[in-house]
């Protein structure tokens, strides 16, 4: 197994074939030395480009213009390379096009090291690298596409004329923004259906015996498909050969930095582990508790059941916020008794899976509280389920009547409409995570939440955080609440945003605290 | 037609003549066979049992039909579930290296239950069905086997009755079963059109274009539509359930329909009505594209799935030809050539089929009856064996 740098001797190679497309699949590890400050800042650079890529992923939608634009922006102030052609002139006093290449090269496989030591970890990578992979293709010409695929044997077959022609009226009706003119004059690959799982998903492609149906254009989907399959092999293989690594003491500490930076809290580790008595979980539940779990609290004190979506949600959540396994399994023992379960029943069928939640049984893996993005992307709720996100996958409709109803606002009804109206327009944008840092706001009277929410424990610590400070808070809101239209007011957001910039221009240990 | 009216307190008597006598083990053991085209194949799967008492025991497996046959005879197993095919005999799972006893191949599979169209039906709900809402099961069987036949090109489908209050398919081919979890999952959600749970009120949206997959779903609903829900099910009838039909359409067709049936009662003229008024505001709307009696459709009676059942490949599912506990019902694979004329409540009990065996065979003629009841449930099964052995 080849290491990335550092050991290999210097092959001869000629710039030109090595980097000759700015996008790649990272397939080959580079076969050079480095130097090991050269090592540590191109790590660093990737890292701040994946962590910008998830930031602006959250706020803004995905492949829109505004996101596009943004991501431009990080790319070039952060020296990687763009879709010019190798040999460009040379922007003054800057770094080549080859040199910007080659960073991009290194800068991956040096992360892989960092990032491919456990699951959550490598999921987070995998993501953060398919989202950037996707905008940069995505910003390719015609041209650049498919020479990519050749280069890369990707060679699907494209569906004859004659057959287009037969399937014409529902090639157009089966993808958005097809006409009878552009199916006639694009290619359309036949893709076998297990290589296009994204397009069958969400039912964007016409499937006909097995086979999608693709036009040109969609072809990213596909290519991306074959980026994240190949790079979950390859983080597998790598987290084998990873001792032999790690053993090199000059870049243990290193990598176990970089791996941390990412995690920041996973929740797995309760730090306030027996401090929750199950008595206070009722108030918590509607003082710090986020509205999903909120609701999941609800149903369970109102039907005594909850489904297995519901059950792993929320349990996971309670371990999160410290309770222990007896106190876990004293509370949903009371719980399902009220209902129709009895308690020899609740001790063979649903004990056994609180214990799993533990880590008691079966493969006894600590099973770690969701995140948002896992709450809201996976398992959505159907009938009789009350999991998942209430921004995602709740009515807008009900979604307010509920907020309303939980009387959300301490501080009255001109605040409470106003506030509901925003948290509605964040969903419609598919900001559910902002939506809910919006509810945050309005249910701890605050103007700034002051965090970025992308984990229910985070939402009920920072609440817990908040309530325990006291009367200083209250003080601020006061002010706020009197200086509503106070445009001063509209700026602090920004300050925060400016101060957040500035940490991150430090030096590398304040860059890997938590923001 | 009398069931010998099962009673579940009977079950320790009656399993053990059903394991002795009808149980069809060697096409049940060609089937998981799959011509012995991989080595181990039936070795290597695993089957779950739930004995007396609700002791329930994962990791079975057997090396032969023999085996398997002498096994159930001995535990005789309230309930069977059949599992993944995994890279080690499950039943010495323990003495394989953490890590790599591992799930490898396990056929494509669907469960659709009668619970989860609780907000949509008014004649039962729980564990109950009658013959008015089965043809939800109906519907939700001729949508998905066209689907995965022409759609996904599979070929091997067995569809059977769970014996209580839904039917299972369970997918063969080959490529179904080397999905991964992604892939199962894909094929789940590409028939997935009920989206949302208790909060939801509106859970079908369409919007242009009408993807072909939606529109040859529609026309199977269509066929069933009036008689099933406008007749039957009496969905414009009582204030109760119109006012569910009307939630889920916009303010102005509301106000127009809530004044029409002050006057109008017949639930056909109804229904037409709102058709009518749907098909205006479409083609007053420039965006053009607006589903609302398509949906309503659609959400009344396209069928739903679990996707989590779906989409694990180490997913446990109920045994064809296990026996339901609470109904005594035995899982018979449906005929789909006969599913007009399939009746959950003609499906034979254990404690029917065993009286008929147990009853003194008087003269030849009956002594054949009763081996035709043996071989009605057999006959489908083998139907479907024969189609799989034809690709071995």
């Amino acid at each position: 197994m080849q290491f990335p740098g550092r050991r290999k001797k210097v092959i001869g190679s000629s710039q030109n074939d090595l980097y000759d497309h700015c996008l790649q699949f990272y397939g080959q590890p580079p076969l050079e030395n480095i130097s090991l400050t050269e090592f540590e800042t191109f790590a660093v650079e990737r890292l701040k480009l994946l962590k910008s890529v998830e930031n602006i992923g959250v706020s803004y939608v995905k492949n829109s213009e505004q996101y596009v634009k943004k991501l431009d922006a990080e790319f070039s102030s952060l020296n990687f390379p763009l879709r010019t052609e190798l040999g460009d002139r040379r922007v003054q006093g800057g770094t080549s096009e080859y040199e910007k290449r080659r960073k991009d090269h290194i800068s991956h496989f040096i992360l892989r090291l960092a990032y491919c030591q456990t699951e959550d970890l490598r999921r987070w990578f995998i993501q953060q690298e398919m989202d950037l992979f996707r905008y940069r293709f995505g910003e390719l010409t015609s041209k650049h596409k498919t020479d990519f695929l050749h280069k890369n044997n990707l060679k699907y077959e494209t569906v004859s004329a004659e057959e287009k022609k037969s399937l014409k009226d529902k090639l157009i009706t089966s993808s958005y923004g097809l006409s009878g003119i552009t199916v006639e004059e694009y290619d359309f690959y036949k893709v076998p259906f297990q290589d296009a799982l994204d397009l069958v998903r969400t039912r964007k492609v016409y499937l006909l015996a097995g086979n999608a149906y693709i036009p040109h254009h969609e072809i990213v989907t596909i290519v991306l498909n074959d980026f994240r399959t190949r790079l979950s092999k390859a983080l597998a293989m790598t987290a084998r050969s990873l001792p032999a690594v790690q053993s090199d003491e000059r870049l243990q500490p290193l990598l176990s930095h970089l791996s941390h930076a990412y995690v920041g809290q996973d929740y797995s580790i309760q730090k306030n582990m027996g401090k929750i008595s199950l008595e206070q979980i009722d108030a918590l539940s509607g003082k710090s508790f986020p509205l999903c779990m909120r609701h999941l609290h609800k149903a369970l004190r109102e039907n005594h059941h909850l489904r297995h979506g519901g059950r792993m949600q929320y349990g996971l959540f309670l371990k999160g916020i410290g309770l222990t396994l007896d106190q876990a399994l004293q509370f949903w023992r009371s719980e399902f008794v009220k209902g129709k379960v009895d308690a020899d029943k609740f001790d063979k069928a649903y004990a056994y899976s609180v214990r799993h939640m533990f880590g008691k049984e079966g493969k006894r893996t600590d099973y770690t509280p969701y995140s948002c993005m896992k709450v809201i992307l996976s398992n959505p709720p159907s009938q009789g389920d009350y999991h998942g996100c209430p921004f995602r996958h709740s009515d807008p409709e009900l979604l307010k009547q509920k907020l309303q109803n939980y009387k959300v606002s301490p501080s009255g009804i001109n605040q409470l409409l106003p506030m509901l109206a925003e948290i509605l327009e964040l969903v419609k944008g598919m900001h559910y995570q902002l939506a809910c840092q919006k509810y945050f706001e309005l249910t701890h009277n605050v103007e700034d939440a002051g965090f970025s929410l992308n984990h229910p424990n985070q939402y009920f610590t920072e609440s817990q955080k908040l309530l325990g400070g006291g009367l200083e808070i209250k003080k601020e809101v006061d002010m706020s609440q009197r200086s509503q239209e106070n445009p001063a007011n509209m700026t602090r957001p920004s300050q925060a945003n400016s101060k957040q910039a500035h940490e991150e221009m430090g030096d590398l240990d304040s860059f890997f605290q938590d923001e | 037609m009398p069931t010998s009216d099962y009673d579940p307190a009977c079950l320790p008597d009656l399993l053990p003549l059903y394991y002795r006598r009808l149980f069809p083990f060697s096409q049940y053991y060609r089937w998981l066979s799959y011509g012995g085209v991989s080595k181990n194949y039936f070795q290597n799967r695993e089957f779950s049992f739930t004995l007396k008492d609700d002791i329930y025991v994962r990791y079975q497996s057997f090396t032969t039909q023999n085996e398997l046959e002498k096994e159930m005879q001995k535990m005789v197993p309230y309930k069977i579930d059949i599992g993944a095919v995994y890279s080690h005999r499950p039943s010495q799972h323990n003495a394989v290296k953490s890590g790599t006893f591992q799930a490898l191949e396990k056929e494509l599979v669907f469960d659709i239950d009668m619970t989860d169209y609780d907000d949509v039906r008014r004649c039962c709900s729980a564990a109950d069905i009658c013959s008015k809402c089965w043809t939800l099961m109906t519907i939700a069987i001729r949508i998905l086997d066209r689907a995965l036949r022409e759609d996904f090109g599979f070929h091997h489908l067995l569809w059977v009755y769970s014996g209580r209050r839904g039917v299972h398919c369970w997918v063969c081919d080959d490529a179904a079963r080397k999905l991964s979890v992604a892939a199962r999952s894909a094929v789940a959600e590409y028939l997935s059109l009920i989206k949302g749970g208790e909060e939801t009120v509106r859970k079908v949206v369409l919007s242009d274009p009408i993807h072909p997959f939606i529109n040859h779903s529609l026309s199977v609903v269509e066929r069933y539509f009036c008689q099933y829900a406008i007749v039957e099910q009496d969905i414009l009838g009582s204030k109760e359930s119109v006012d569910k039909v009307l939630a889920l359409l916009p303010e102005d067709i509301k106000k127009d329909l809530t004044v029409y049936y002050q006057e109008e009662k017949n639930p056909m003229k109804r229904w037409d009505r709102l058709c009518t008024l749907v098909e205006h505001k479409k083609s007053s709307i420039k965006k053009g594209g607006q589903y609302f009696d398509k949906e309503i459709m659609l959400q009344y009676c396209y069928p739903r799935l679990d996707v989590n059942v779906s989409k694990g490949v180490n997913h446990l599912l109920k045994s064809p030809f296990s026996i339901h506990p609470k109904t005594g019902r035995i899982s018979v694979p449906i005929d789909l050539k006969e599913l007009n004329t399939f009746d959950p409540f003609e499906v034979p009990t254990i404690s029917l089929i065993c009286e008929e065996l147990e009853r003194p065979r008087a003269d030849e003629a009956e002594d054949d009856d009763v081996k035709d009841k043996e071989n009605e449930q057999e006959a489908g099964e083998r139907r479907r064996i024969r189609d799989l052995q034809k690709d071995f």
